[in-house]
């Protein structure tokens, strides 16, 4: 190729501006490729957040709801179980939450943003199975007097506080895990989304 | 006849270089005539690929890769289609057979140095080989749609969820779902069906391109391109055509044997081919007792186990692949084979392969104190294979290279 009296200048300029709005257009292009593996507007819907109503819930009480085909439950504790949670941290794996098992607004000793009402993924860290909700006091089967009310996992005897802290000795590994909520109202907690006033 | 043959190929040969091509590749393509068992397995892994390839294309035939259907079109292919049994477990045997080729294939390019000058790339390339099919395993393991297939998967991906502040969403993007759903499933079986082995096609084109611009390197690791007769061809090469394709034919025959056995006898290998609760359909709220990869990815899977850092665990694990990557610059010896190096790189390559087949081992187990510490020990082990290559390649002694190949 005669290169003679071309303008090199001038030459990678053309050449380096016909690749960099090419390189534009490649990422521009891109863009559908990438978008189109989102979570798809079905998804969306299918895992959209969930409010449950809290108004009629009593001390002592718990509701289930469920939310991306997850159980979810809300515990009203009573003042005696809140009471009688830090007499348990010597019986617990983690009894201050170091495990990053839920978000930084219940990394707390009750584990919830209003101390009352506990907010919990109902399934077993164990292997997923749905442990049963134990709020008697000193139950026989589960220990008597040093049992102060909790969860039991029928499935393999893991046991959980009322904060949904994991015992000492049993199979489960991590305490259950707190989902995102926060309180749009007084009586109502969202559930799968992190409030600005959390 | 033989006219009309012979001008028929002129007339093909003017429009495209065909007998020139057999001839680089084939005729005239000479390989060092010092080959031994361990070359075998670069042709056995063609061999594999056509199986994955044919096979896989029948099974598309009758798989549905839906979240409802995808376990019962399995069972359907097992029980209801004609052959469906076979044409599975020779996919699925044949994708742990590809790994053990590989693998001793990879084994083979360590002991005798192929990975070094000029011969980088060849190494390259067939470590992008290597990347793929870890993909393409991957993402066929999750079609089943077994309680193994999903577990496995949903433990994978959550190493995705470790990279900090964006690894959440990366997950979520590439599941395309809150959890692993049949949406995940297609984009999968998008991926192992479609997308990966283009790819795959693309870099062994290029692997044997590449190959065949250097030639095979030999036990003795000598360039037999230096000795060459007044003709210009090597003194120790031979066409590879008739020579080699009869001996891989052979090796073909002996691989064939091993591999029926398998697949007829022993399809689920004792739980390393097909894993016990994969026979249960997915279920997303119970999780198996014990999840374990597939045997061949359990070397990395210990690695992974045996930093207590999800983050570090993750690093560590892709370090433990990243690493073989730059081995041909981390080989400082002035020569190629095991044959010549000193005591030193043999003791750090039996070391290597100890600790990579504990690491296997480690990684299908489930964890207790003990192992967790063993699995500690020989991922060191592993890691220092590596870091410590350009020390004892250089400070050893070695010994003299012949001039000739020593047959």
């Amino acid at each position: 190729m005669n290169n003679e009296g071309v303008n090199q200048d001038r030459r990678w300029f053309l050449i380096g501006s016909t690749a960099a709005v090419g390189a534009v257009g490649a990422a521009a292009a891109a863009v559908p490729f990438v978008k189109a593996w989102n979570p798809s507007a079905k998804a969306k819907a299918a895992g959209a957040p969930i409010k449950i109503d809290i108004s009629k819930l009593s001390p002592g009480e718990r509701v289930i709801a469920e939310w991306r085909s997850k159980p979810i439950w809300v515990v009203r504790r009573t003042e005696q179980s809140l009471a009688d949670l830090p007499k348990l941290n010597d019986s617990l794996r983690d009894p201050k939450s170091e495990m990053d098992q839920q978000p930084v607004y219940a990394q707390n000793p009750n584990r919830s943003i209003k101390d009352e009402y506990v907010v919990l993924i109902g399934l077993c860290t164990h292997l997923g199975c749905s442990p049963t909700y134990r709020p008697e006091l000193g139950a026989e089967d589960l220990g008597g007097d040093s049992w102060l009310g909790g969860f039991f996992c029928p499935c393999h005897g893991s046991k959980f506080d009322l904060a949904g802290r994991v015992f000492q000795g049993v199979p489960a590994p991590y305490n259950l895990e707190v989902p995102p909520h926060f309180y749009e109202d007084e009586n109502t907690i969202v559930i799968g989304l992190e409030g600005e006033a959390a | 006849m033989k006219q009309i043959v012979d001008s028929v190929m002129d007339w093909v040969e003017v429009r495209m270089p065909v007998s020139k091509l057999y001839k680089e590749h084939m005729a005239d393509y000479y390989a060092p005539k010092n080959f031994n068992f361990w070359y075998y397995f670069g042709s056995l892994a063609l061999f594999v690929l056509v199986n994955q390839l044919l096979t896989g294309i029948w099974l598309t035939m009758y798989y549905t890769p839906s979240g409802g259907e995808a376990f019962n079109s399995i069972e359907y292919i097992m029980r209801d289609v004609e052959y469906g049994w076979l044409l599975r477990y020779l996919h699925s045997t044949g994708a742990t057979a590809f790994f053990v080729v590989i693998y001793l294939h990879m084994f083979r390019g360590m002991m005798y140095g192929s990975y070094k000058s000029p011969r980088e790339l060849v190494w390259l390339f067939g470590m992008g080989i290597y990347g793929v099919l870890m993909g393409e395993a991957f993402f066929g393991y999750l079609l089943p749609w077994g309680q193994m297939s999903y577990w496995g998967a949903q433990v994978i991906l959550s190493l995705v969820g470790a990279v900090p502040i964006v690894g959440d969403d990366i997950a979520l993007w590439v599941r395309g779902d809150y959890v692993i759903s049949g949406v995940t499933l297609n984009r999968f079986f998008a991926l192992h069906v479609v997308a990966l082995p283009i790819v795959l096609l693309g870099l062994i084109a290029m692997h044997l391109f590449a190959l065949h611009e250097v030639g095979s390197s030999n036990p003795d690791g000598v360039e037999i391109k230096e000795k060459k007769d007044s003709e210009g061809i090597p003194l120790d090469g031979i066409p590879f055509h008739p020579y080699y394709t009869v001996k891989d034919i052979m090796g073909v025959v002996v691989f064939l044997i091993v591999f029926c056995a398998v697949v007829f006898f022993f399809p689920s290998g004792g739980g390393l081919i097909l894993e016990g609760p994969n026979f249960e359909p997915s279920n997303a709220l119970k999780t198996p007792e014990h999840i374990a990869p597939v045997w061949y990815f359990t070397p990395y899977y210990s690695v992974l186990r045996a930093v207590p850092n999800k983050l570090g665990g993750v690093i560590a694990m892709g370090g433990a692949i990243a690493f073989l990557f730059v081995l041909p610059w981390l080989d400082r010896s002035p020569v190629k084979s095991i044959r010549y190096k000193g005591w030193m790189s043999k003791f750090a390559l039996t070391a290597f392969v100890v600790s990579f087949l504990i690491l296997g081992y480690l990684g299908t187990q489930a964890p207790t104190p003990g192992k967790t510490l063993a699995a500690q020990i020989f991922t060191i082990i592993y890691f220092l294979f590596f870091i410590l290559m350009p020390f004892y390649t250089t400070m050893e002694k070695t010994k003299p290279v012949p001039e000739r190949v020593t047959g």
